[in-house]
């Protein structure tokens, strides 16, 4: 959207319009960019750096806050917990996620337009209005607490994104090459394996660092549905009016790299799935 | 001995008939080509023999067993497909040798088929590379290697060249023609290039809107065409159609000349010949000349006899100028009559 905006602006050479894209430009730059350097400054200094003022704008590369973070009782547990929640929904979503994509991309099938808007409404609930009855459901089946009982939620969240992905995926092979696997001595299942497994296989990997990275973000739901195993989210959350500002930041660095790292290497995938092409 | 046939097929897209009652019989070795314009079905008979289609009736044998129940792999065919589909996750090798893979072929088993087909398709010092390195005629050198490496019963070629360019098409028609003769496997290819159908082809069927209006070999659909559609389809220019209204006798009025021709009590026939069996003379059809187009090897001459568009494929040496009135004559002996009600040759 701000991008088709923007390339219009480009197109014009008149020397306000050309301001006014630079401007834009560097301002929704810094938008993004500037509170993740203040979050870099900040995890680099040491903790009284952090505390005092005026804050310097060159890191100091102290690790001081980093080691006190991971010194901080629970956080490694925390960070533990955050990591097999985040691995379960990565498993899950795309174990359903996949053959729902595939569905949609070579099967016609009645209801099949809707079925593709229903997958988006999953997103239109805001959660905390499911929370209380899902807290109710967990703690009457036992799931409550429990990092499957989270992930089982986080893997709705990200079930939309992985079918749209796969099935964006699976759209672009063409029938014909499993047409061609099936005549040369492949069944279904053969052909999927040697032909289009292959093919999609760096696209799932992307499909599946969304889902890990979405669950890894979430917070809501894991606040209310955990207690003792928290997730780091839900950890810091509950920590964040009695922490130090430096365990703050250094949680915050920690939480916004991988996220930033994973969106990084799958951006051009993610960028398919909403049918635009890489540039 | 693979000689197919396929008998009382049907198919039927939810309420839209792709297919009517469709009987073939293709002989051991025989070139079978499905000639049609697009959505006559031809590509959907082709799926259908192939197992990546079900029909909704009817049967298909190949040599000699029942194979519409069986999926792709086990019916003894291999296709080649239009955009060529070869496998980019895998070099031009493993592309060649993928359904020898599949059949657990010892390694240097597959690699003398791969080598041998490599070279018959000239395309053996391709074959370390991938689809994403090749041109598009490589590409389909690759994929007709992959299906002969299969040594199949049946070959069976969904418009394999017409992802071609021009030049390219004909000298891989003339090549295709070669190497599935020598190979002696039966082959069937649908195309809409009649070209490419009439250069290739042992037999011609000629479909439209779901049947088969004509299967016989290319010269006879060409001179003897069993219905109008043939005879418009076929042929560059088609074959020109005149009224023809009875005088008696076996004789017929056509744009005022009286001709012979069948004894059919009927009130109307359409007169036909082709623009090339159509000379200047003393006697004929009168024609005005519309527009006049040299060709080279032939004059093109679009006139009006009668009030309906006369083509006339004349002699490059002959000076016309649009306006101009002539006199044709058609060959007597290559005059065909329709019936315009059924649409059929009438002898």
């Amino acid at each position: 959207m701000t991008d088709a905006v923007a390339s219009d602006l480009g197109a014009d050479t008149r020397k306000p319009a050309r301001f006014l894209y630079i401007s834009a430009v560097v301002l929704l730059c810094a938008w993004v960019i500037v509170p993740i350097y203040f979050l870099l400054i900040n995890t680099l200094s040491s903790p009284e750096t952090v505390t005092s003022f005026p804050k310097p704008f060159i890191p100091e590369f102290d690790l001081g806050s980093l080691t006190f973070f991971a010194g901080f009782a629970g956080i490694l547990t925390a960070l533990k917990n955050s990591v097999v929640v985040a691995g379960l929904t990565m498993i899950m979503s795309i174990a359903i996620g996949a053959p729902a994509g595939y569905a949609l991309s070579r099967f016609d099938f009645p209801g099949k337009g809707l079925f593709r808007l229903l997958i988006l409404l999953t997103r239109a609930f805001p959660l905390p209005l499911l929370a209380l009855p899902l807290a109710v459901l967990f703690i009457r089946t036992g799931l409550d607490d429990t990092a499957f009982g989270l992930a089982l939620v986080h893997t709705t969240l990200a079930i939309p994104f992985a079918v749209l992905i796969t099935f964006s995926l699976f759209s672009g092979i063409p029938i014909e090459l499993e047409e061609a696997a099936w005549t040369l001595g492949c069944t279904r299942l053969t052909a999927f394996t040697k032909v289009v497994l292959p093919l999609i296989l760096p696209g799932i990997t992307a499909s599946a660092i969304f889902a890990f990275v979405i669950s890894w973000n979430e917070v809501f739901a894991a606040a209310v549905l955990t207690i003792e195993n928290r997730t780091l989210t839900a950890f810091l959350l509950q920590n964040l009016d009695t922490s130090p500002l430096h365990l703050k930041f250094a949680g915050g660095f920690i939480l916004v790299v991988p996220a930033l790292i994973f969106i990084f290497a799958v951006r051009k995938y993610l960028f398919a799935m909403w049918g635009i092409a890489n540039r | 001995m693979a000689e197919i046939q396929i008998k009382n097929v049907a198919k039927s897209f939810g309420a839209y008939q792709a297919l009517h009652d469709i009987n073939l019989t293709i002989a051991d070795q025989e070139f079978m080509v499905l000639l049609g314009a697009s959505g006559c079905g031809k590509s959907t008979l082709l799926r259908i023999i192939a197992g990546l289609e079900t029909a909704t009736a009817g049967e298909v044998w190949i040599g000699g067993r029942r194979i519409d129940h069986l999926s792709p792999k086990d019916r003894g065919i291999a296709m080649v497909f239009q955009n060529y589909a070869v496998f980019p996750h895998l070099t031009v090798f493993e592309n060649i040798g993928f359904g020898l893979r599949m059949q657990k072929l010892p390694n240097d088993e597959v690699t003398r088929r791969v080598e041998r087909v490599a070279t018959l398709m000239h395309i053996e010092q391709l074959l370390k590379r991938y689809s994403g390195e090749l041109s598009g005629g490589q590409r389909q050198r690759v994929a007709v290697a992959r299906a002969l490496a299969m040594e199949p019963d049946v070959i069976l070629m969904d418009e394999p060249l017409s992802n071609l360019d021009a030049l390219l098409r004909m000298e891989m028609r003339a090549e295709l023609k070669g190497v599935l003769a020598e190979s002696k496997t039966t082959a069937i290819y649908v195309t809409h290039d009649q070209v490419e159908a009439m250069s290739m082809a042992d037999r011609i069927s000629v479909m439209h809107q779901g049947r088969i209006v004509q299967a016989a070999s290319p010269i006879e659909v060409y001179r003897n065409p069993s219905a109008e559609f043939v005879a418009s389809f076929i042929g560059n220019p088609p074959m020109n159609f005149l009224k023809a209204t009875p005088a008696g006798d076996g004789k017929w009025s056509v744009a005022g000349q009286v001709m012979d021709g069948p004894r059919a009590d009927r009130p109307h026939l359409q007169f036909a010949i082709r623009p090339e069996d159509i000379q200047p003379a003393e006697q004929g059809l009168t024609a005005t000349a519309k527009v006049v187009e040299p060709l080279g090897a032939h004059l093109l001459v679009t006139c009006e006899v009668d009030g309906s568009l006369f083509r006339a494929v004349l002699d490059s040496d002959m000076v016309v100028r649009p306006g101009e009135t002539l006199t044709l004559a058609p060959q007597a002996d290559r005059v065909r009559w329709f019936d315009p009600e059924t649409t059929k040759a009438v002898a």
